[in-house]
């Protein structure tokens, strides 16, 4: 039997997912109209052997994620539970504080997955790749091949051409490595604790080592118990025969900045036409004119001549006015657009609302078209001290007046504006 | 009687609406400016009109034979082969305005204002000298040269270029009647009229300021071709309201060609001219804008302080704002966003336009 773990991380994660991230669990945020992480447990639950899933991070536990949790057990009947890290353990350290949790019940591999990437998921092929590499307890990660420009960005595997051996890692170079990165998907064996039990012995003497040199140890980073798989694990295990890489060419993305989740949208509404095509409106008399893919919520109030996408979602009880014109956006749940407005490029926050003629535009952060291999920029907001054009971004309970435009800004949750906004953040 | 426009040359203030179209043949407010000045100087009495062009265009030939017969008056063009500044045209146009010894009138073609010609001509002759001026108040006079005269008698004592401290906050309005006597004053060749022939005559006692009552516009660039416009259909607010359109959708004073269609759900104004034959769809928004003869406007497009050029089409979900100004024949793709962008002629536009350039 299978299982899977999902590492959800916590609240002090995921900053750059600000301000939407202070509403909702950032791995709960909606991207192609369900929850980021809803996507990786369907992708779980299509394993035949797959017996549960374990959702690892240090958010205390709160009501959506327990909704969430239940909806889910529910509706892809399986059984899925969280286990809350006492402070942030690292992404394997997690594992390894849990691990009588994962190996209960004798599962021969389990897969680990960070919540913030989005892809194909490519398990099945994993597994088939697992047994077709001579040594069935091998760890296989999840690569994908970058520019050589990004790969700087991420995990960075060498390999053996002919095997697939990862025979180096290294996490996020200063020069160039190699141009096949990490996709923060793992198919472990049991074993792997045996590798990670290791790092933490070694871990503990050399603190015992630092406290007799007086050197401080408070530091969260130097608890024994945190371990980074890919710093800590990864590297170690390149080039032992243990470690190997399985390249897929299908969608995957990471999704870290708010920007990215509008890809990630799209490459997920992209996948329903053959997983969910339920999920996606078509153009009904009456109904609002759709093109390209667009998501509704069933529960939403949108007016006929409103024209929307592509790549447009549209949350729970959201209002959609007389000649609105949507493209390229996430419209979250309760929020209004009012008569004429034009939302372009833009996440509109939880029960905000967008005045008549008002326009809403952001910057898109797509990755280069022209380059097959290009990734989605985990951009930092500010470059030479000015803020990064960026996809704008309403937090919750947002009012944009009628006539203004808000361009390339970000605006935090309750502030009711009254003129136009540029390239700004507003407090 | 006899008027003498300063038309001049290419009027490149105004591009890119001038690319395409002579300057005096440029709507404002659904009548081109040049008829704006003629048709108050026939009013006057004014019964033939010279217009002082540096450069030749057919179309405005073409327009001012038409304009003759409508009003029944002779329209010549004196045509420079240099640039004659502002006061050679009056000595190259000095047979046609030496005929009679009627005083004739001289305007800078820029002006849009109430007209006031009876008055100048009543007032002229009144004091009986060689020239009398037009000024009109200003907010600002240190950006200007300013007038400084005898409030009483309106005898002009000297001016004063951009003065640092208040001397008078009146303005030369860029209009003039003369008695041709003023004539010899002005010799053929390139002179301005407000450095070199205007002191002198102030000097020697024999000109005269008159208050302008009202607004006052010098509509050269697009800025102040909007700014005009707004003072110009306040006017027609009080003087004719019945020439503005009224009703649900309309805000202010709107100004709407009877042959313009105007779609379900838009509002328009205030402060906004529509030319002849303009399509605005459904959903429009339109406030302090000029849309020229045959521009479309294509629904839920929101527009402010711009000016669209002859023919153009605006698509969807467009915002255009801050003194964009579309030449003629130009397409803005939908949902683009226009700041203060000027464009030239027979452009289609397919990107955004999010700070103020001109766009070749």
């Amino acid at each position: 039997m299978l299982k899977a773990v999902i590492l959800i991380g916590g609240p002090q994660k995921g900053t750059r997912f600000r301000p939407l991230s202070f509403e909702v669990p950032k791995p709960l945020f909606p991207v192609a109209g369900v929850p980021m992480l809803q996507h990786h447990i369907e992708a779980c639950s299509k394993l035949p052997n797959m017996k549960e899933i374990l959702l690892i991070g240090f958010y205390q536990p709160n009501e959506e994620l327990n909704r969430f949790l239940s909806c889910a057990q529910q509706d892809y009947k399986i059984s899925i539970r969280y286990l809350q890290e006492y402070a942030a353990l690292g992404t394997g350290g997690g594992i390894y504080h849990f691990r009588d949790q994962i190996l209960s019940g004798g599962p021969e591999a389990f897969f680990v997955m960070n919540a913030d990437v989005c892809s194909e998921f490519p398990l099945p092929e994993m597994l088939d790749f697992q047994k077709e590499h001579g040594d069935s307890y091998s760890f296989i990660i999840l690569g994908t091949t970058a520019n050589r420009k990004q790969s700087l960005n991420y995990g960075c595997i060498v390999e053996n051409e002919k095997s697939d051996e990862v025979l180096h890692y290294v996490e996020k170079p200063g020069t160039f490595v190699s141009d096949i990165i990490n996709c923060g998907i793992y198919l472990f064996t049991p074993e792997i604790f045996q590798h990670i039990g290791e790092v933490f012995q070694k871990n503990q003497q050399d603190m015992l080592l630092y406290s007799y040199e007086g050197e401080e140890q408070s530091n969260g980073w130097h608890r024994a118990e945190v371990i980074r798989l890919e710093q800590d694990i990864f590297t170690a295990l390149a080039g032992q025969g243990k470690l190997y890489v399985y390249k897929t060419d299908r969608f995957w993305s990471q999704i870290k900045s708010a920007g990215s989740a509008i890809y990630a949208s799209r490459l997920y509404l992209n996948q329903y036409h053959k997983t969910h095509p339920e999920r996606l409106a078509t153009n009904t008399d009456g109904g609002p004119k759709t093109r390209g893919n667009v998501y509704i919520h069933p529960t939403a109030n949108i007016d006929p001549t409103a024209v929307l996408g592509p790549n447009v979602s549209i949350g729970t009880g959201v209002t959609i006015g007389a000649g609105v014109r949507v493209r390229e956006s996430i419209i979250l749940h309760g929020a209004t657009l009012q008569d004429h407005s034009c939302v372009l490029n833009s996440i509109v926050g939880w029960g905000s609302t967008i005045g008549k003629w008002a326009r809403v535009e952001g910057t898109p952060s797509d990755p280069n078209p022209n380059d097959p291999y290009a990734k989605i920029d985990s951009e930092t907001l500010f470059r030479d001290g000015k803020l990064t054009p960026s996809i704008t971004i309403l937090g919750c309970n947002v009012n944009i007046p009628s006539e203004v435009i808000i361009l390339n800004s970000i605006v935090l949750p309750h502030k009711d504006l009254n003129r136009s906004f540029k390239n700004q953040i507003i407090l | 009687m006899k008027a003498l426009i300063l038309v001049g040359g290419y009027g490149t203030r105004l591009r890119p609406l001038t690319l395409t179209v002579p300057k005096p043949l440029v709507e404002f407010c659904n009548k081109p400016i040049l008829l704006h000045q003629v048709e108050a100087l026939v009013k006057a009495g004014v019964r033939h009109v010279i217009l002082a062009v540096s450069y030749m265009s057919d179309l405005l030939e073409r327009e001012m034979r038409a304009q003759e017969e409508r009003l029944g008056i002779k329209i010549s063009l004196s045509h420079e082969k240099e640039p004659l500044g502002t006061a050679g045209p009056l000595a190259l146009a000095r047979e046609l305005l030496t005929d009679s010894e009627e005083p004739f009138f001289v305007l800078n073609s820029d002006v849009i204002c109430d007209f006031p010609f009876e008055d100048m001509l009543k007032v002229h002759q009144q004091r009986g000298r060689e020239g009398t001026i037009v000024v009109t108040k200003v907010e600002e006079p240190s950006k200007y040269g300013v007038v400084v005269y005898e409030g009483d008698t309106g005898r002009i004592h000297r001016f004063v270029e951009k003065p640092q401290v208040f001397v008078s906050n009146k303005i030369n309005a860029g209009m003039y009647i003369f008695s041709p006597a003023m004539l010899r004053r002005i010799q053929l060749r390139p002179t301005s009229i407000e450095k070199e022939i205007f002191p002198v005559m102030a000097e020697e006692g024999q000109l005269y300021a008159m208050e302008l009552q009202g607004f006052w516009m010098d509509i050269g660039q697009p800025k102040d071709f909007l700014t005009g416009m707004c003072m110009f259909l306040q006017s027609v607010r009080q003087q004719a309201p019945e020439r503005l359109r009224t009703g649900p959708g309309f805000l202010g004073n709107v100004l709407v060609d009877p042959t313009a269609v105007i779609g379900d759900n838009c509002t328009i104004g205030p402060n906004v001219t529509i030319g002849a034959g303009v399509v605005l769809e459904d959903g429009v928004r339109v406030k302090r804008c000029t849309v020229l003869k045959g521009a479309h406007i294509r629904s839920h497009s929101w527009l402010e302080s711009s000016i669209v050029g002859w023919s153009s089409s605006v698509g969807q979900w467009v915002r255009m704002e801050n003194v964009t100004v579309l030449g003629e024949d130009v397409i803005v793709n939908d949902e683009l966003y226009i700041n203060g962008a000027n464009v030239l002629p027979h452009k289609s536009i397919t990107d955004s336009v999010p700070e103020p350039r001109i766009i070749m």
